[in-house]
């Protein structure tokens, strides 16, 4: 039962040997270390490169150029900010050249909080990464998924990031479903097989289990648990947390329909907007800041396309707007979303009236949103700071 | 080797008419680097995949190009933004090449980010062993840029030197900002020296020397698959681009009337001939944008295409709709009437 590192690690063995990747590389990602997170332990292509992000970008992209198939690793998506005009550049080297050049590329980098990271290991950059046209960009909630979609990643011809819940990288499969085909059920035969042994790693070789070739198509969700009252939105790591809402909400009679995206460019509108259009209610969680969210943007599109069929205004759940997610944990908490703000919201949403009543209720039915712990709206805590200046 | 710079001149001084008189809307490109880009363009083993020479370039570019062998129209056709733009279909400025048949690297406006993505091509030709190298050339101004550093970095790692001949054409000027005021070093070059990459420092404005600097640094770098950092002295003619006037330095080396004066004092040519040479290319390139200017602009669906390479979509995540303004129409201000309104109760 694998991590969903050791899942990376596997999608990219089969990479290595049965899908052309010629170099996995990028800071610590060759031996020694095998990668700070140790997702590139024990590969064959795997190299050292130069403490520099941009030049990383630069020859994955140029690499590509020249017929190969590379895996670069940003350390952490934070350190992916001086890079951004190299991965604009990636996405439209094919649209500028007018179809002449494509760089088939992989970017994984490590993104979002909950490993008490402090500022600078904990941002997320689903904002930023679907700003930037011509890129594919996914990130798994399990290992299976993990797996799947670095094959597919790994196989498409355009540059694909691949964002990996960094408080995920050790969670093992919740369960057979969340299962590689072909690993190990054991989780501690597969370490032996797979992990490098702590300290003496020299002469250390793996010993890859046979694992399938199961792609996870790029674009399509996968709809985690169904409901009829409220269709939630997330990817990530949020999907562990969302669940753990829904267990919550049914308690109350509330039933909750789980949508994992998987797939943040190009996403998968039509399971959305079915969804969307059987509830009339949507949530969209992640933990991203919350000002030009991505979850904004699938919210503007719910309106506008699904206007009729909403019962209420769609709800975001995600980071507050601040410059940096705090060390103590209370501070992390209070930042980013969790299980008490993500049941909180979703119940928001249920307990709104039905707008398509036609009636027009008396306010104090907003009054169920204050429950649970006090609500940390983004902006009263702007609010409160201006008011008492 | 004058003919192509001759070619070369006239192409960007019709450039710079096309976009005086609107037909373009911006122009950029390096007149008075001929006599270096020529010999580039010639001493460059041309062709697609890693036994050939991968080209990153940058805008000032176009001799290399006509030298290798290109169609002058075709620059023609990105500066008038026409479909028939083979670089980019109607979508980049004049001078942004990108021919993949002969390993040139899409060119960038970003004046740094060549000396990066260079970086990949020459990892995989070091590997590749061969004869082919990774030539990446910016001028002196993006040399501040950490791309430069980055590729000098990657390229002089210890036991895995990189096949890439490093160029800078140092014109002196970085848009308008004078080099000896950005400069603390004596020469760009003398930045290679700490990496224990060979260097030289040539006159680019002459045909000669540039030529025999190229096929030396080029032969270096072919046979010891290690990095070669050069740099070239080169004018700036024309200015920096349309937006500081595009007018003509009568201060700066003309490289093209120095290679005539060579020719005409040693008898290769009288000057009668260069003359002509040069009103027969602007004549006919002066024809040839008159046939250019008639070609059809691209087709406003186009910008759809080439979005991602497995196919022509742009995923769910944006869709398709006519960007022409003059296809909007204003709502109607009339209230809709929706399902959910007719119904009243609906739930």
């Amino acid at each position: 039962m694998a991590t969903m590192v050791q899942a990376v690690r596997l999608a990219l063995h089969v990479g290595e040997t049965k899908l052309g990747v010629t170099d996995i590389f990028g800071e610590d990602v060759g031996p020694p270390l095998g990668g700070v997170f140790t997702a590139t332990q024990g590969l064959r292509t795997a190299w050292n490169s130069p403490l520099d992000e941009r030049g990383i970008v630069g020859a994955a992209m140029g690499l590509a150029m020249a017929g190969q198939k590379p895996v670069a690793e940003i350390q952490f998506c934070d350190y992916a900010f001086n890079t951004i005009d190299l991965l604009k550049l990636a996405g439209n080297t094919l649209w500028s050249s007018n179809g002449d050049w494509n760089v088939p590329l992989v970017l994984m980098t490590p993104v979002g909080a909950g490993i008490h990271g402090s500022l600078y290991h904990s941002h997320s950059l689903d904002a930023q990464a679907t700003r930037i046209p011509g890129w594919k960009i996914v990130m798994p909630s399990n290992p299976r998924d993990a797996y799947g979609l670095m094959l597919s990643a790994i196989q498409d011809p355009n540059p694909v990031m691949v964002l990996i819940p960094k408080a995920l990288m050790r969670v093992k499969a919740a369960g057979p479903d969340e299962m590689i085909p072909g690993e190990p059920d054991d989780a501690r035969a597969l370490g032996k097989m797979i992990d490098a042994p702590i300290g003496q790693r020299e002469g250390w070789e793996p010993e890859w289990p046979e694992t399938a070739l199961e792609f996870v198509p790029i674009g399509a969700a996968k709809t985690v648990r169904r409901g009829e009252h409220v269709t939630v939105v997330t990817y990530g790591r949020m999907v562990g947390v969302a669940k753990r809402a829904a267990d919550v909400l049914s308690r109350e009679d509330i039933d909750v329909e789980l949508i994992d995206l998987r797939s943040l460019h190009p996403y998968d509108w039509p399971a959305i907007a079915e969804s969307v259009s059987r509830t009339g209610r949507a949530v969209f969680v992640n933990e991203d800041t919350e000002i030009t969210n991505f979850g904004e943007h699938l919210i503007r599109r719910c309106v506008e396309e699904l206007w009729d069929s909403l019962r209420a205004p769609p709800i975001l759940e995600a980071g507050k707007h601040l410059p940096g997610v705090g060390l103590a944990e209370p501070l992390e908490a209070a930042t980013i979303p969790g299980l008490g703000s993500v049941t909180d919201a979703i119940r928001r949403c249920v307990r709104q009236p039905d707008r398509r009543m036609g009636t027009s209720r008396p306010r104090r039915d907003f009054a169920f949103t204050w429950t649970g712990e006090a609500p940390v709206g983004p902006f009263d805590a702007y609010e409160r700071a201006f008011r008492h200046r | 080797m004058h003919e192509r710079m001759v070619e070369a001149r006239s192409l960007e001084e019709r450039l710079i008419r096309m976009q005086r008189g609107g037909d373009g809307y911006f122009w950029i490109g390096g007149p008075g680097e001929e006599a270096f880009n020529v010999a580039l363009g010639l001493l460059a083993k041309k062709g697609q995949g890693l036994d050939h020479d991968y080209l990153h370039l940058h805008y000032r570019s176009s001799a290399t190009l006509l030298a290798m062998g290109a169609d002058p129209v075709d620059a023609l056709r990105q500066m008038k933004s026409v479909a028939t733009d083979p670089y980019s279909g109607g979508r980049n400025f004049c001078g942004h090449y990108s021919k993949r048949e002969w390993n040139v690297a899409p060119i960038t406006s970003p004046i740094e980010v060549q000396y990066a993505t260079a970086i990949g091509t020459a990892i995989a030709q070091k590997r590749a062993g061969g004869e082919g190298i990774t030539i990446v050339q910016g001028g002196d101004a993006g040399t501040a840029e950490g791309d430069f550093a980055s590729c000098l970095v990657w390229a002089s790692r210890p036991g895995f030197e990189l096949p890439m001949l490093i160029i800078v054409t140092n014109n002196g000027w970085g848009i308008s900002t004078p080099g000896h005021e950005q400069h603390g070093e004596q020469r760009i070059a003398d930045r290679g020296k700490a990496f224990g990459i060979r260097t030289a420092t040539i006159d680019g404005n002459d045909a000669e020397s540039a030529y025999r600097g190229l096929e030396d640094a080029m032969r270096y770098v072919r046979r010891e698959r290690k990095p070669f950092l050069l740099e070239a002295y080169v004018s700036r003619l024309y200015g920096h681009s349309s937006s500081s006037g595009s007018n003509y330095v009568e201060s700066e080396i003309d490289c093209v009337t120095e290679i005539e004066k060579k020719l005409v004092a040693r008898g290769l040519r009288t000057s009668d001939e260069c003359d002509s040479l040069r009103n027969e290319y602007e004549q006919f390139l002066l024809e040839a944008a008159k046939t250019v200017s008639l070609e059809p602009k691209p087709e406003p669906a186009s910008v759809w295409e080439h979005v991602f390479a497995d196919r022509d979509i742009v995923g769910e995540g944006a869709r398709k709709v006519p960007h022409d303004n003059r296809l909007w129409k204003a709502p109607s201000c009339t209230f809709p009437t929706t399902k959910a309104s007719k119904n009243g109760n609906a739930s």
